[in-house]
């Protein structure tokens, strides 16, 4: 599963996409509870404009809740967040806003089963961004083109297969025009056949510079995709690095005996 | 231990075939649903339950041939169609024993319109005739604009039916109208505003509520304004109401009412804001703690000794509003079920997008809701409708107490069969009501499944 696009993308083909020096996210000194429990301690991070970063870590360890807090399906309670410049406190203008700038796919794609794929994709636009229905059709049709299934627009979600919801979701999003994509371990509930179509439908959107954080145990495509691997434990950010480095070169203990776990079977 | 090959290789397509001919057709079918429980003796226990099961079957049979024949003798051919001629009607029917149909048509209009007024009565027709068409046309798919229809028939059918049946020119001052009016379209203004942004971010957090609710009022007024008009129409005060009339107009107020509010209740229930929810709560629990007949009573008896003692209230209106929010509380339990149904992935979906807290729920978890407990909110509709019967211990009569409090006590009608045929008419057409909201529910079921269950 680890090599799954390592193979036919090239490393190189990374050091092309430039990383600008414009701030997209920063979070300060963030923490968060669960009542008493300590789940995110402590977290610095800044993310530039164009990066594809990866997080992973064990199960448990912070990094759902941490991109979840970025587009306030969390709440964090100390220490700042700012997307594109706006900082997330209570205001909830504040957080529709930064919410119809990031998009997010969920393990269980969340696509409403009452409606179909075309108005799924429609669905924001039309009421969020008030855009007239004809323009969010077409251009729901345009990405959904992206992610090739056009021509299952008129059908509902649940006749579709998982990879293929996956697929649709990443479009619902798209179709926001979206500056930052979240993805929240977006190919866990796949089946194997279908992690591939996913993972290439998200290699293509970092191509074209998408600001993209996504937690996922696929470390093909943190090798192939991303610039900067994270890796979490116990709710704390352990070890940052650019791929190559983190994977060949681990430097804390915690890190090596992850890897050498997700790596070694 | 042997050496064992399992290396295999398909080199053929294995043939679609259809399923054999023992699986289908009316012969299984019988196998299958009839003869399967008693056919089978190849133990002693087992021999007696096929006995068993073959004399329930006789039985059964039996008793349903004796409950139908027993209804077409008393109700055909025993009955009385007709009156011979010197004979009265209720000494032809104590003749024949039988049904006594002759009743039924002398009674029919005291059923359909109550005491309302003979001259009158097109204007209840014309409601009648509004109501069947608005239905038909918002039931039948392919109907042309269902939702302008539908959209009349909530709003501008309701002014029409009451201006018909009541004959409009309600007194009232035209000061206190205008003052209303003025009141609401201010609130509206200072919504407008906030929404621009003027007075600050405290305000334009209920820029919403202050254009509802200017809104409402101003849509109460204009209501109100309507309902003086001089149409001409001759006023029915709604003591004269009766029979059907009265069951529709209360079932229907009620159904209609109870939805809109019954949702409203059950997201209050589920608010993070406590005093929303705990104001929710204290309503429903309520409502659902006293009996209907209670409250009717409590609204016809009790209510005026409240009151100032010159206020004219009237006893339907009285009726209506204690039916609809009985109904709402029941309903909003309902709604509430489904409302939990609905995974916590769908309101993320939904903030995900930046649907805000009202678009979450319009578009996406209400419409899935909605669906799933379509059982229940139709359950509370036909309980509703059967309830009507309840307004008689308030001295109003629907259709069941146009017959038993009117026609029966007619002096001419006296027999011993007048009163069960009446019953039976009656039972029959709230049946044809009530069966007909079930088909329509699981049609509107059957028509609505997305197969989702994911």
């Amino acid at each position: 599963m680890t090599d799954v696009s390592a193979a036919e993308a090239p490393s190189d083909r990374r050091s092309k996409m430039q990383v600008s020096d414009e701030v997209a996210i920063q979070i300060t000194n963030m923490n968060k509870w669960y009542g008493d429990f300590h789940v995110l301690r402590d977290i610095n991070l800044t993310v530039y404009r164009g990066e594809r970063i990866v997080i992973c870590g064990p199960s448990g360890s912070g990094k759902s809740t941490m991109i979840r807090c970025i587009n306030r399906l969390e709440e964090h309670q100390k220490g700042t967040i700012e997307v594109e410049g706006i900082e997330l406190t209570n205001d909830l203008k504040n957080i529709d806003r930064i919410r119809s700038e990031v998009g997010m796919c969920f393990q269980h794609f969340n696509l409403f089963p009452h409606l179909t794929i075309l108005e799924n994709c429609t669905l924001a636009p039309i009421w969020v961004r008030k855009v007239p229905k004809k323009e969010a059709e077409d251009t729901a049709m345009h990405f959904l083109e992206k992610v090739k299934i056009p021509d299952q627009a008129k059908k509902y979600p649940g006749q579709l297969s998982g990879g293929q919801q996956q697929r649709v979701a990443i479009a619902r999003s798209l179709c926001m025009k979206p500056r930052i994509m979240l993805f929240d371990e977006p190919t866990s509930a796949l089946d194997p056949e279908m992690i591939k179509e996913v993972l290439d439908t998200m290699i293509e959107l970092a191509e074209e510079g998408m600001t993209m954080l996504c937690v996922t145990h696929e470390m093909g495509f943190a090798q192939a995709v991303a610039n900067r691997v994270i890796f979490m434990d116990a709710g704390q950010i352990v070890e940052q690095n650019e791929p190559k480095e983190f994977f060949n070169n681990p430097q804390s203990e915690r890190t090596q005996l992850f890897l050498s776990q997700i790596l070694g079977h | 231990m042997t050496d064992r090959n399992f290396a295999y290789v398909r080199t053929e397509e294995a043939p679609r075939m259809p399923p054999p001919s023992d699986t289908h057709g009316p012969v299984h079918w019988l196998k299958e649903n009839i003869l399967s429980t008693m056919n089978d003796f190849s133990s002693p226990a087992k021999t007696v339950k096929s006995v068993v099961m073959m004399l329930l079957t006789v039985l059964s049979v039996l008793s349903a041939y004796a409950v139908i024949s027993g209804m077409l003798t008393f109700l055909v051919v025993n009955g009385t169609f007709s009156i011979p001629e010197g004979v009265s009607g209720a000494d032809a029917c104590r003749e024949n024993g039988g049904a006594c149909w002759p009743f039924i048509a002398a009674k029919m209009r005291l059923m359909i319109y109550g005491a309302y007024p003979g001259e009158e009565l097109w204007r209840v027709d014309v409601v009648y005739v509004l109501l069947a068409i608005g239905i038909a046309w918002v039931v039948w798919e392919k109907a042309p604009a269902r939702g302008l229809v539908g959209a009349l028939m909530l709003t501008a059918y309701p002014i029409v039916a009451f201006i018909l049946l009541t004959g409009g020119a309600l007194e009232g001052s035209w000061g206190a109208k205008g003052v209303w009016a003025v009141i609401g379209l201010a609130l509206f203004g200072v919504g407008i505003a906030a929404d621009k942004g003027v007075g600050g971010e405290a305000l334009n957090a209920f820029s919403g509520a202050f254009k509802a609710i200017g809104g409402l009022l101003v849509g109460i007024v204009l209501v109100g304004a309507i309902f003086s008009i001089e149409f001409g129409l001759e006023p029915v005060r709604t003591s004269l109401w009766g029979g059907l009339l009265v069951t529709f107009v209360v079932a229907l107020t009620g159904i209609v009412a109870s939805l809109p509010l019954g949702i409203v209740l059950a997201l209050g229930r589920r608010s993070q804001l406590p005093v929303v929810r705990m104001l929710s709560v204290i309503f429903i629990e309520f409502w659902r703690g006293v009996p209907l007949i209670t409250v009717l009573f409590m609204s016809s008896v009790m209510l005026p000794f409240f009151l100032p003692p010159d206020t004219e209230f009237d006893k339907l209106l009285r009726a209506l509003i204690g039916v609809a929010l009985f109904s709402s509380a029941y309903m909003a339990e309902v709604v509430r079920g489904g409302l939990q149904a609905i995974g916590k992935g769908q309101y993320e979906g939904g903030m995900s997008l930046g649907l805000s807290y009202w678009q979450q729920m319009r578009l996406i978890i209400l419409p899935q809701a909605l669906v799933l407990v379509i059982p229940g909110i139709v359950n509370s509709f036909i309980a509703l409708f059967k309830d009507t019967t309840l307004v008689l211990i308030i001295g109003l009569f629907d259709l069941l107490g146009a017959v038993q409090n009117q026609a029966l006590k007619d002096p001419e009608w006296i027999n011993p069969t007048a009163g069960t045929t009446g019953y039976i008419v009656v039972a029959f057409m709230f049946w044809v009501f009530c069966f007909g909201m079930s088909r329509y529910s699981q049609a509107m079921e059957r028509k609505l499944y997305r197969g989702h269950k994911r």
